[in-house]
């Protein structure tokens, strides 16, 4: 059983009476527990049993404008008067920073809704095999398929984040996870391809051999790949893929980017910086959602933002600490974006196929091509060479490159939006970028 | 040596009972403890951002029948603990049966001393350094517009009880030093980063004020990267130089050597040892037991005493590297390759120091001979998908050559390739072996560890870059 909400709040006020007595002026703790139990399958028998017990503490404490931190697993009263009284002697001879200080108590959350993000139903390890044992028959009918693994995680934590302007809230959340890695051989050729369902809530998640039907499918259609030559093309980035530009999209705006300088966004506030069809929301009261929070890590209050509309950009994602270095409250966005998306486009999924005579369909890149300074970016890439609206042969060993700057303002959105992830975007279509290859 | 539970109700009468109750109906198996004590301090923004210091105690408890894995870990010391995660390794295992096997090679080999790094420097010391390096960039070069200084360090003690009472112990310290930098001229920013590190003590690698050093690396591939044009797209020769480049090595052949991926069938290797997968005069080493580097280790994370496992041999595929389990059930020995990130992660075969060994070329000669080509000299990071053996990584440093000679800078790309394929295509092996710095951490499976890699110069007769410039 996980750790309940008076056991942390004990250990998180422990902590903080202890700062204060040692006299540091401020603190802020999180005292977190979580417990994951996974089971992997490999060819349709049992492969691991993972169990994850994990309790875990973090303080801040100041001393006027100087601030230190220090994290531990071990909670026992003893550990944490070593650790807390290292802490704060460390705090005094750090050097004084303006911008340090918790949150303003007027953003602190004080209204937390429910979100639904809890799901107490336990599901026992041998009901998890029964699933993946669905799962692996649905996966390996085609004989072309030679290499199965899936795994079935059940996640359970709760938390309290404490401070010593008072704030003291937390709440438990739960995540059931499923996925299938397939590997399909013809002749000398391998491939390998994944599906995966995610949810706050046991009933929301795939079924079994729907997971494991579109994991193969997935991958049988990647086998025998050409890699096509260098050129110009119109690339559309699967919704897996597409999702990555919303990241990195993230990264750029974030308060402490653009605090540092180290953005190609900066100075860019009230400025297009998409084409004016585009509008990005970070929605952080989703029920069930993903990425869904009632306050960020500081405990400021979060509120839904619409980061860009008609392709302009109109907030940034402000921390406390960062907000005070550029002049801006925080939007209760320490610790980044929250379920950030682009709204859905104009055009459908087919119509968009069928909207060049060549198209490249990109769905898996790889490696960490992007530069957040710069905004440049190069990929390797597979995916699959689409000619008049139909899909004619898998590609691979090809890059794709452009830059941020430039993409961001040719993105053309399709109308098929989903909340899987907490960062979700549609299919995505994107003129003019290079592709290297032969 | 630290006694992982002295301070709980555990005796180590009691642990020793539940480890051999627990695992001797399998194949093999252990309770594995670890304290970690961790710092970093970090300088950002002309100010000192983050001084942060971690400490982490906990187990991670295993039991292996034939293939089955099942593992369970807790930060909380305590007879209840270690007793429910016993409870659920036989649940999982309850009807498979194995033959414990008891041996571990034992070694009085060391290959780093058993100290704390965090210790041997006071706080007062680093800040000292971080704001001299700060000081000295920005006053170096006005277009210095952002400079981040880090120190981190950790010490990692754990002790491996098997069946029978065994104990296994290490003490691991290591130590990373990094300065990135971020230069503006007319309009354009670049960045450049350097790092140092290892399993010594900050000051065995900052004595001579060599964080200067540092600074002018980091400074001096930023001010490369502001001359910079758009890279070429298309397949070319590429020369590597020596070093860190060898992350080339680990993301094309290393990863796909593993010995899980090989005994699954699915690495694009597995059906190959024995035969030719690179030119001749290719030679790469996996090796564990370079005195202070950053991959190396005493013992592996089940135990093993690491060793140096010839991978390829004069471009003939000879050995993958393996844990205990893929050992067994591919009826072969460890490597002492069987690491983890921490007690919250099982063991996986994975790199230490993974080198290409010198030939006989110089890179002059490599340069000399490439018509149209790029010669990349650093690399920001790699990765790579095992089944299709495709690899990628990305350019921080590189040049266009034309007719021989070095020419321009040209802007980060990603370079990509096919791990197998790869090593037949080095048509030249330079004299000029380097160790990288000491910087590498490699992930697999959401597990990272400290890797380190070398290799010469090398010549690749045909790799695609993937630039902007058609």
């Amino acid at each position: 059983m996980i750790k309940d909400q008076e056991y942390l709040k004990s250990k998180a006020s422990y902590c903080l009476d202890l700062a204060k007595k040692l006299g540091a002026t401020d603190a802020s703790v999180t005292i977190g527990n979580s417990i994951s139990e996974t089971v992997n399958f490999r060819n349709k028998v049992l492969d691991e049993s993972n169990r994850s017990d994990s309790l875990a503490m973090g303080i801040e404490t100041y001393v006027g404008k100087k601030k230190s931190s220090i994290s531990s697993s071990n909670l026992s009263e003893e550990n944490l008067k070593i650790l807390i009284e290292k802490c704060y002697e460390t705090t005094k001879i750090t050097p004084e920073d303006e911008f340090n200080s918790l949150p303003d108590k007027e953003l602190l959350a004080k209204n937390i809704k429910d979100l639904n993000l809890y799901d107490q139903s336990h599901i026992e390890n041998d009901k998890k095999i029964d699933y993946l044992k669905e799962l692996e028959e649905a996966a390996s009918i085609d004989k072309k398929i030679i290499n199965t693994e899936s795994s079935f995680t059940e996640d359970k934590s709760n938390f309290i984040l404490a401070n010593s302007d008072g704030f003291c809230n937390g709440y438990k959340s739960s995540s059931f996870t499923a996925s299938c890695v397939a590997v399909a051989k013809y002749e000398n050729n391998m491939e390998r391809d994944y599906e995966f369902t995610s949810k706050c809530h046991l009933n929301d998640i795939f079924n079994p051999s729907e997971l494991g039907k579109i994991a193969a499918e997935q991958t049988i259609k990647k086998l025998n790949p050409k890699k096509i030559g260098s050129d110009k093309l119109s690339i559309i980035f699967d919704k897996r893929i597409s999702k990555g530009f919303l990241s990195a999209f993230a990264g750029a705006i974030s308060a402490s980017s653009i605090a540092r300088g180290t953005s190609f966004l900066k100075d860019k506030l009230d400025q297009q910086v998409f084409s004016n069809e585009i509008n990005v929301i970070d929605k952080p009261d989703l029920i069930k959602g993903m990425g869904s929070r009632s306050f960020d890590s500081e405990g400021v209050k979060t509120d839904t933002l619409k980061l860009v509309s008609n392709g302009i950009l109109n907030d940034y994602l402000i921390d406390t600490y960062n907000g005070k270095k550029l002049n801006l409250k925080s939007n209760g966005r320490s610790g980044g974006s929250t379920n950030l998306y682009f709204e859905n486009g104009n055009i459908n999924y087919d119509d968009m196929l069928k909207s060049h005579s060549k198209i490249l369909y990109v769905t898996e890149t790889i490696g960490h091509g992007t530069n957040l300074v710069t905004g440049d970016y190069s990929v390797g890439a597979n995916g699959f060479l689409i000619e008049n609206g139909e899909f004619k042969y898998p590609v691979n060993e090809i890059t794709i490159a452009g830059n941020l700057n430039e993409m961001f303002k040719n993105i053309i959105l399709a109308n098929d939006l989903e909340f899987k992830y907490s960062i979700n975007s549609p299919t995505m279509m994107i003129d003019g970028m290079t592709v290297a290859g032969k | 040596m630290s006694n992982f539970f002295d301070k709980s109700d555990l005796t180590r009468k009691d642990v020793d009972e539940i480890v051999s109750n627990t695992l001797k109906n399998c194949d093999d198996g252990e309770l594995y403890f670890e304290d970690s004590k961790s710092e970093s301090i970090v300088l950002d923004d002309n100010k000192i951002k983050s001084s942060n210091y971690s400490s982490d105690l906990g187990f991670g408890f295993r039991a292996i029948s034939d293939e089955v894995v099942a593992y369970s870990h807790s930060n909380e010391i305590s007879k209840d603990s270690l007793k429910n995660s016993a409870k659920s390794l036989q649940s999982t295992l309850k009807s498979i049966k194995g033959t414990y096997n008891h041996e571990i090679p034992k070694t009085n080999n060391k290959f780093y001393d058993a100290i704390n790094p965090i210790e041997q420097k006071t706080l007062d010391g680093k800040l000292e350094v971080l704001n001299n390096v700060n000081e000295y960039l920005r006053k170096k070069n006005s277009a210095v517009k952002q400079v981040t200084a880090t120190f981190s360090g950790e010490q990692k003690s754990i002790e491996i009880i098997r069946s029978g009472g065994e104990s296994l112990t290490d003490v691991r310290p290591l130590i990373r030093f990094n300065v990135s930098v971020m230069l503006e001229k007319n309009g354009r920013k670049e960045t450049g980063v350097y790092g140092i590190g290892g399993r010594q003590s900050y000051d065995d690698y900052l004595k001579n004020d060599n964080w200067k050093n540092v600074c002018e690396e980091a400074l001096r591939i930023a001010s490369v990267n502001l001359d910079s044009k758009p890279a070429p797209a298309g397949e070319m020769k590429v020369v590597l130089g020596p070093g860190w480049p060898a992350i080339l090595i680990h993301e094309a052949i290393g990863h796909g050597l593993e010995g899980d991926f090989n005994r699954k069938k699915t690495s694009a290797f597995h059906d190959l040892m024995g035969q030719k997968v690179a030119s001749e005069g290719v030679t790469i080493v996996d090796d564990g037991t370079i005195d202070k580097r950053r991959g190396s280790l005493t013992i592996d994370d089940e135990g093993t005493p690491t060793e140096r496992t010839v991978l390829i041999e004069n471009g003939i595929l000879k050995n993958f590297m393996q844990d205990r389990l893929n050992a067994r059930l591919m009826n072969t020995r460890s490597t002492g390759s069987g690491r983890r990130e921490s007690y919250k992660h099982i063991v996986l075969p994975r790199m230490r120091n993974t080198m290409m060994l010198s030939g006989k070329n110089t890179q002059d000669e490599m340069i000399k001979s490439v018509d149209k080509g790029i010669f990349a000299v650093s690399f920001g990071g790699g990765q790579v998908d095992i089944t299709s053996g495709k690899f990628v990584f990305n350019c921080t440093e590189a040049y266009e050559i034309n007719n021989g000679k070095i020419g321009s800078p040209i802007k980060g790309a990603t370079l990509i390739g096919d791990g197998p394929s790869i090593l037949k295509e080095v048509s030249m092996v330079g004299n000029d072996m380097m160790m990288d710095p000491g910087i590498g951490t490699c992930g697999k499976a959401g597990q990272g560890v400290p890797v380190g890699v070398a290799q010469p110069s090398i010549l690749i007769d045909k790799m695609t870059v993937g630039g902007t410039k058609l």
